[in-house]
C-alpha cells in the first residue's frame, strides 16, 4: 500500500502531546509525559510496553475512560479532553467497543442480555436490541449459545460474547486490553483469528498487550516506555517516529 | 424519554435478579422494613380507630343541638368567673319555648331541660354504682337520638305527672336483669322504686372513658322530687338548620338573656355549647397522640431503612467491577444511580407488601377478638404504606447509589 491510500482513510483518533499525572500520597507520578499519536480508520494497532510504561494509562485515554492532564485529544474530530463524565459515557457507548482481559460479563445475564447492554444505554428499543444482539452473536460463532449464562460457557466463548458486545453498537474502534491474557494458547489463537477477520471486514482494532506474539497480529506496533512513545513502526507505510536502530517487525513489512 | 424507560426496565430486571440470587440477605434486610411497616400500619389503624370512635362519641351530642350550661366546654383560666354564675334552672325551658313559639322564622325548634347526677341503681342483691340518673321531659327524644332494645320512652302524661317510671341503659339492664326482660320490673334508686318502661340499645363509650350505657332516664318532676339537691342542669335546644348554627346561637343567647332578665350592660352568665366546640378542644389532644404514636413507630421503620442502606452499600462494593464495566459500555451517572435506587426501593416495596399483609391479618384478628375496639383498615392506609415504603427505599438507597454513580470507571474496572 502507498502512503496515499493510508492518508485517504479518515483520522479517528488524534492525540497531541498528552500527559497524565497521578498524585499518589506525597509524590506525583507522570504516567504519560507527552504522547502524540494518530490512528486512522481500519488500522490494526498494537500498543506494547512493560508494566509501568504508561500503556494502561494510554489505553484509558484512548477508551475515553479518563481525561488527560494536558494535551489535545480529538475523537472523530471532537475534542474529548474537556468532556464531562456523561458526554464521555456517550462517546464510549457509541464509538468504542471494549474487550477486557477478564471478559467482564454480567454473571447472571445470558449472552443475549450481555450483548444487548450497550444498546440499552443507547436507547434502542427491545426488539431491535434482540435482533442486533443475536446477529452479532451469530457472527462471532455463538448462534447456538444465545441463552447461555457466562458460567455455562468456556473461556473462549465468553470472550466471543464480550467481542460481540463490543461490536453490537457498530463502534469506530475496538479496544482490546490483553484479550487473550486469560485464555490458553489455542483459544487465544482463535480469538486472534476473529480479530483478524474483523479487521479484514473494515474494523479498526487497538490491542493493548505485553506479549510480542499477540502484537505480531497487528499491522502497526506502538511501544511505550516511561510514559513516552519509544517506537512506532507506522503501520502500512513504515516510518513514523521510528528510531533508526529499531527494525520493522517481520509481518509489518508484508503489508 | 424512551431511553429512560429502557434503563428503568433494565434496572428493574437487575434488581429482581439481585434479590433472587441473594435470597437470604434480601429477606433479612426486608424484614426490618416489614417490622417497620407493620408497626406504622397498626399505629395508623389504631389512630383511624380512635378517630372513628371519637366521631362516634361526638355524634352522641348531635351536631344540631345547643347546650345551655353553667360552664363552657373548654378549659378556662378564669374559673372563678364561672363558679359564681347562677345555676341553670330547668324552669328556663318553659319561657324559652314560649319565646321560640312567639318568634317568626326562629332558628330554634325546642328547648328540653335535663338534670343529672350519679347514683347507684339496685335490683334485689344486684347493684350498679355511678349510674348517670337523668331527669328530663318526653321531648328529650327530639334532641337525643337513640334506639330502644325493648319497650319505649316515657310518654307526655308520665313526663308531666312525674310518674315513677324510667328508661334504663344497656349496661344497667345487663347488670340488673341478666336473664330476664326488665320491662315492667322495678329498680331501686335512693330507696325509691321506679318501673322500667324501656331499655336503650347499646351506645358504646364516650372516648373510651365512660360508658354511655350506664344511664337511667326518668321524668323530670320525679327526678326533682327525689334528687334535686346536687344535680347539674342543662337545657338542650334543637336547631332547625345546622348550617345556621351561628345564627341559632345568637338567637338563643338573646332568648336566654331575656329568660334570665339580664340588663344590657351585664355579661352573659351562662354558656352555650355545641359539639363543634368540644371537638376543637379535644382535637389537639387527639392529634398529639397520633403524632407521638407515628413518631415512635416511625423509628422502627427508620432502623429498617438503615438496614437497606447498609446492604445497598455492600451491594455497590461487591459489584464495583460490574459498575465499571457498565460505565465503560456507556452507562451514565444517572443510569447507575437509578439502578441502585431501584434495587433499594424494590427491596423496601417487598418489605412493605409483606408488612402490609401481616398488618392486615393482625387487624382482622383484633377486629374478631375485640369487636368493640374500633379498628380501621382502609385503602388509604395501603396507599400510604406503599408510598412510605417507596420513600424509605429512595431515602436509604440514595447515599450508596450516589457513591456508585460517582465511581471513576478506571478505578472501578481495576477493583478486585
Amino acid at each position: 500500500m502507498t502512503s496515499d491510500t493510508r492518508s485517504s482513510e479518515p483520522i479517528i483518533i488524534d492525540i497531541e502531546n498528552i500527559t497524565k499525572d497521578y498524585v499518589m500520597g506525597e509524590e506525583t507520578v507522570h504516567a504519560l509525559r507527552g504522547v502524540s499519536l494518530q490512528i486512522l480508520s481500519n488500522e490494526y494497532l498494537a500498543i506494547m510496553g512493560p508494566s509501568g510504561s504508561g500503556k494502561s494509562t494510554l489505553m484509558n485515554m484512548l477508551g475515553c475512560l479518563d481525561t488527560p492532564s494536558s494535551g489535545r485529544y480529538e475523537f472523530n474530530g471532537r475534542d474529548v479532553s474537556a468532556m464531562s463524565d456523561d458526554e464521555l459515557a456517550a462517546i464510549r457507548n457509541r464509538e468504542i467497543g471494549f474487550v477486557f482481559q477478564t471478559f467482564n460479563l454480567l454473571p447472571r445475564a445470558d449472552s443475549l442480555r450481555n450483548v444487548e447492554l450497550p444498546l440499552v444505554y443507547a436507547g434502542i428499543d427491545p426488539e431491535t436490541r434482540r435482533e442486533r444482539a443475536a446477529h452479532v452473536l451469530r457472527e462471532v460463532g455463538l448462534g447456538d449459545r444465545l441463552h447461555h449464562k457466562p458460567n455455562e460457557l468456556s473461556g473462549g466463548q465468553r470472550q466471543r460474547v464480550a467481542i460481540a458486545r463490543a461490536l453490537v453498537n457498530d463502534p469506530s474502534i475496538i479496544l482490546a486490553d490483553e484479550p487473550t491474557g486469560n485464555l490458553d494458547s489455542k483459544t487465544g489463537d482463535e480469538i486472534m483469528t476473529l480479530f483478524e477477520n474483523l479487521y479484514q471486514r473494515g474494523h479498526t482494532i487497538i490491542l493493548v498487550t505485553h506479549e510480542a506474539e499477540i502484537a505480531n497480529h497487528a499491522r502497526r506496533t506502538v511501544r511505550l516506555r516511561d510514559g513516552l512513545i519509544e517506537s512506532d513502526d507506522g503501520g502500512f507505510d513504515g516510518i513514523k517516529n521510528l528510531p533508526v536502530e529499531d527494525p520493522l517487525p517481520a509481518d509489518a513489512a508484508v503489508y | 424519554m424512551k431511553r429512560f424507560l429502557y434503563e428503568l426496565t433494565e434496572s428493574w430486571k437487575i434488581a429482581v435478579a439481585q434479590m433472587r440470587s441473594n435470597k437470604t440477605r434480601s429477606t433479612l434486610t426486608a424484614l426490618g422494613v416489614v417490622i417497620g411497616i407493620v408497626a406504622v400500619t397498626l399505629m395508623g389503624t389504631a389512630i383511624g380507630g380512635i378517630q372513628v370512635g371519637f366521631d362516634k362519641s361526638m355524634a352522641i351530642f348531635g351536631d344540631d343541638v345547643l347546650y345551655v350550661s353553667q360552664w363552657p366546654w373548654k378549659p378556662v383560666d378564669d374559673w372563678w368567673n364561672y363558679r359564681d354564675r347562677k345555676k341553670i334552672k330547668t324552669e328556663y325551658a318553659e319561657p324559652i319555648n314560649r319565646i321560640i313559639a312567639a318568634t317568626p322564622n326562629s332558628n330554634l325548634v325546642i328547648a328540653v331541660p335535663t338534670s343529672s347526677l350519679l347514683r347507684s341503681v339496685k335490683n334485689g342483691q344486684s347493684e350498679v354504682s355511678n349510674v348517670l340518673i337523668r331527669g328530663t321531659v318526653s321531648d328529650y327524644l327530639i334532641t337525643s337520638t337513640f334506639d330502644f332494645k325493648e319497650g319505649r320512652f316515657f310518654n307526655d302524661v308520665e313526663s308531666r305527672g312525674g310518674a315513677n317510671v324510667c328508661v334504663i341503659g344497656y349496661d344497667v339492664a345487663d347488670a340488673l336483669f341478666p336473664s330476664e326482660s326488665p320491662i315492667e320490673k322495678s329498680v331501686l334508686i335512693n330507696g325509691q322504686r321506679f318501673r322500667v318502661v324501656g331499655v336503650i340499645s347499646r351506645q358504646g363509650t364516650f372516648l373510651g372513658l365512660f360508658s354511655l350505657d350506664s344511664i337511667v332516664v326518668m321524668p323530670l318532676p320525679a327526678f326533682q322530687k327525689y334528687f334535686s339537691a346536687k344535680s347539674d342542669s342543662d337545657i338542650l335546644v334543637k336547631v332547625k338548620d345546622k348550617t345556621k348554627l351561628a345564627e341559632a346561637k345568637d338567637e338563643l343567647t338573646g332568648v336566654m338573656r331575656r329568660a334570665r332578665g339580664l340588663p344590657p350592660e351585664k355579661k352573659d352568665d351562662f354558656s352555650i355549647n355545641e359539639q363543634q366546640a368540644l371537638k376543637s378542644t379535644l382535637d389537639p389532644i387527639k392529634n398529639s397522640i397520633a403524632i407521638a404514636g407515628l413518631f415512635i413507630t416511625g423509628l422502627s421503620l427508620f432502623v429498617g431503612a438503615i438496614g437497606i442502606m447498609n446492604i445497598t452499600f455492600v451491594s455497590v462494593k461487591e459489584r464495583t467491577r460490574e459498575i465499571g464495566t457498565r460505565k465503560a459500555l456507556g452507562a451514565r451517572r444517572r443510569t447507575i444511580l437509578l439502578q441502585f435506587l431501584i434495587e433499594s426501593t424494590s427491596l423496601c416495596l417487598l418489605g412493605g407488601f409483606i408488612g402490609l399483609g401481616f398488618a392486615y391479618v393482625m387487624c382482622s384478628g383484633v377486629a374478631k377478638a375485640f369487636p368493640s375496639f374500633p379498628i380501621q383498615f382502609s385503602l388509604g392506609l395501603v396507599v400510604v404504606s406503599m408510598t412510605v415504603s417507596i420513600l424509605t427505599g429512595l431515602f436509604s438507597g440514595f447515599a450508596p447509589a450516589w457513591s456508585a454513580s460517582r465511581l471513576d470507571p478506571v478505578a472501578a474496572l481495576r477493583y478486585e
